[in-house]
């Protein structure tokens, strides 16, 4: 553990430019705080904080000249390392046959991301999608590539964000593996970055920045805000038995409930930093002699997603938000292991009429509690 | 080699704007292209030579507003292989559906210093409640992109990638932030069919529905949760009824908010 000055944030990212890393953090765009590349640390979004609530994000300015003192944004780092659209091949005509040129996208002139600010939450969703395109027999080329090549500086939370309920799925604040490096912000006796050292990689990248060995009431000190972040997150989902209680309840009266105020606008999906479904869309140019396959995130949450022979297989938005949350909660965990969820909140924020995952899990499990309970006495 | 011989093209217009039509000669880079690999026949925007008919390929502007357009029509769709209608009249019945909502007796009373002259149908309709539509584009006006799309589409005899999801979804792959979470109503973007690029919320503007109602769309749901942060029935009335206020979810929308 080491001790940085917030003035030394700014070295650390010029130590990460000079190992030809593109750094991307949290800076203010309009009226939210985005993802984005940054180049100093006064690009990052310097004494601000967010309210955030079902379908609310306002911006609020803090005492403290923090850093990184607001919670997740609309953006996450899938749109980095899983971008929203990829060119697959691309297929030109030669005479009467024609010629597929595949990985559009070198090696060398894919980017290398440093990615500074990542939350545990965030930290988790990356591991997540590490499963869905690197674990299997079918792996995804172009996310490998961007992965292998990224740096990450994640950071832990000593702030419960207003939508947040990570400690639930026991997914934050604090981040445990997978990271570079790893910041605790402090700013409760004096403002000073905790710096843990994850790789070495991050070792060496945090060689040429200012810093020292860190004392033990230095470390308490970021415990200490951790753990309150930690007491203070607001919504819970429990995790336990998420399989059992979704497949139960398939025709569960709340799936009615929820479907009137659906408007299956695929928002959730879009912000969801582990969602990664896609679609392939083929076009042609007028003359037919060149044709290209792109790839577009796309969500259950689309008729057409669903569509086969004769029509979509989940014409309803109760069908289509029961898939959703039964994935991601349930047949999640028979595909990859763990839950598709990781307690960010972004879906409970950004959707427009502020439909909340948290409450309609509860809704459901509660009833399964209640069945469970009716047969055991019986 | 024999050279295929290109298929005939022609634009027709009802009562609209031309702004849809005119996208075809906005294709600037793409129109070489276009011309190469289509005859254009009959498009008097570009062109008074005419090629007579039949054509291959009709693109239809405008809603039918007039008994002759209602006649016409036929006419077009006879004369047509593949009709293609474009644009929010022409899928929708455009802005000038307002007067569906109304008497149009009483606008031509008070425009006209001689309504008699004045021969219009009380309603304006979209070209598919007339004839058999092999496609609607939509748009107000219609995306340059998606018109090649389909035309390249129809030249290649495959289906054009047109989604019919919401706007939400190219709004997020943009990365733009949503409005309507960061500073309140109103945008149709949930409500209304992709296609624009999600243009207006990225220059901070809401969507105000030139696509038309998306698929399975839940207007009743937005428009409940926005009452309930104090939109007003004459807010949501306006909102839903635009360029694409005959369309049927929208018409319903509005109607609902009518009291």
């Amino acid at each position: 553990m080491y001790r940085i000055e917030p003035d030394a944030l700014n070295e650390l990212i010029q130590s990460l430019q000079k190992e030809r890393y593109t750094v991307i953090g949290p800076t203010l765009r309009g009226e939210a705080i985005v993802l984005d590349t940054i180049t100093s640390a006064s690009e990052l979004p310097v004494g601000k904080t967010d309210e955030q609530s079902p379908a609310k994000y306002r911006l609020v300015d803090k005492a403290e000249k923090t850093f990184f003192g607001a919670s997740v944004g609309p953006h996450s780092w899938k749109q980095f390392l899983f971008p929203p659209t990829l060119k697959i091949f691309s297929a030109r005509k030669r005479g009467e046959t024609f010629e597929v040129s595949e990985d559009i996208e070198s090696p060398e002139s894919s980017e290398r991301y440093a990615f500074l600010g990542v939350r545990a939450c965030d930290l988790s969703a990356i591991q997540i999608q590490d499963k869905v395109f690197g674990g299997g027999a079918y792996r995804d080329p172009a996310y490998l590539r961007l992965r292998h090549q990224a740096f990450i500086v994640a950071v832990n939370c000593t702030r419960a964000g207003g939508t947040c309920f990570c400690t639930s799925l026991r997914t934050g604040p604090r981040a445990r593996v997978g990271f570079d490096l790893a910041i605790t912000e402090v700013i409760d006796h004096g403002h000073y970055l905790l710096v843990e050292v994850g790789t070495d990689k991050g070792e060496a990248v945090l060689s040429s920045v200012t810093r020292r060995p860190a004392q033990d009431e230095e470390i308490e000190g970021a415990e200490h805000a951790i753990r309150a972040a930690a007491q203070l997150t607001g919504r819970s989902l429990e995790p336990d038995q998420t399989r059992e209680i979704l497949y139960s309840n398939t025709e569960h009266p709340r799936w009615d409930v929820v479907a009137q105020r659906c408007l299956s606008c695929a928002n959730c999906t879009m912000v969801c930093p582990t969602c990664f479904c896609t679609n392939v869309e083929d076009v042609t140019d007028l003359t037919g002699s060149v044709a290209d396959r792109v790839r577009k995130w796309d969500s259950c949450f689309t008729l057409d997603f669903s569509y086969i022979h004769g029509g979509s297989v989940r014409p309803s938005s109760r069908a289509r938000y029961r898939h959703w949350i039964t994935h991601k909660l349930a047949s999640w965990v028979d595909q990859f292991g763990t839950t598709g969820c990781v307690g960010c909140g972004r879906c409970i924020t950004w959707c427009p009429v502020g439909i909340d995952i948290t409450e309609e899990f509860r809704v459901i499990r509660e009833t399964y509690l209640l069945n469970a309970r009716g047969k055991s006495s019986t | 080699m024999k050279k295929k011989r290109k298929p005939k093209l022609a634009v027709w217009k009802f009562s609209s704007c031309d702004g849809c039509q005119l996208t075809l000669l906005d294709c600037e880079d793409e129109l070489l292209a276009v011309a190469e690999n289509i005859e254009i026949a009959n498009f008097p925007e570009a062109s008074r030579h005419v090629v007579k008919g039949p054509y291959d390929l009709s693109l239809v502007e405008g809603s039918i507003t007039t008994p002759h357009d209602a006649e016409r029509i036929h006419q077009v769709r006879r004369s047509s292989k593949v009709l293609i209608s474009i644009g929010a009249c022409a899928t929708a019945g455009g802005i000038q559906a307002l007067r569906n909502f109304k008497d149009v007796r009483e606008f031509t009373s008070i425009v006209y210093a001689t309504p008699s002259y004045i021969e219009t149908l009380n309603k304006s309709t979209s070209i598919a409640d007339h004839v058999f539509v092999d496609f609607e584009l939509r748009g107000c006006p219609i995306s340059k992109h998606q018109l090649v799309e389909v035309l390249s589409a129809y030249l290649n005899g495959r289906k054009p990638a047109t989604p019919t999801y919401s706007v939400c979804v190219e709004c997020k792959r943009r990365g733009t932030v949503c409005g309507l979470v960061t500073h309140g109503p109103p945008c149709l973007g949930p409500v209304t069919q992709a296609g624009c690029n999600a243009l207006c919320p990225s220059y901070h503007r809401g969507c105000y529905g030139c696509f038309g109602p998306k698929e399975t769309p839940n207007t009743t749901s937005l428009s409940a949760y926005w009452m309930s942060l104090g939109m007003k029935n004459p807010d949501l009335l306006r909102l839903f009824r635009s360029y694409n206020a005959y369309a049927e979810p929208f018409r319903k929308e509005s109607e609902a908010h009518e009291k």
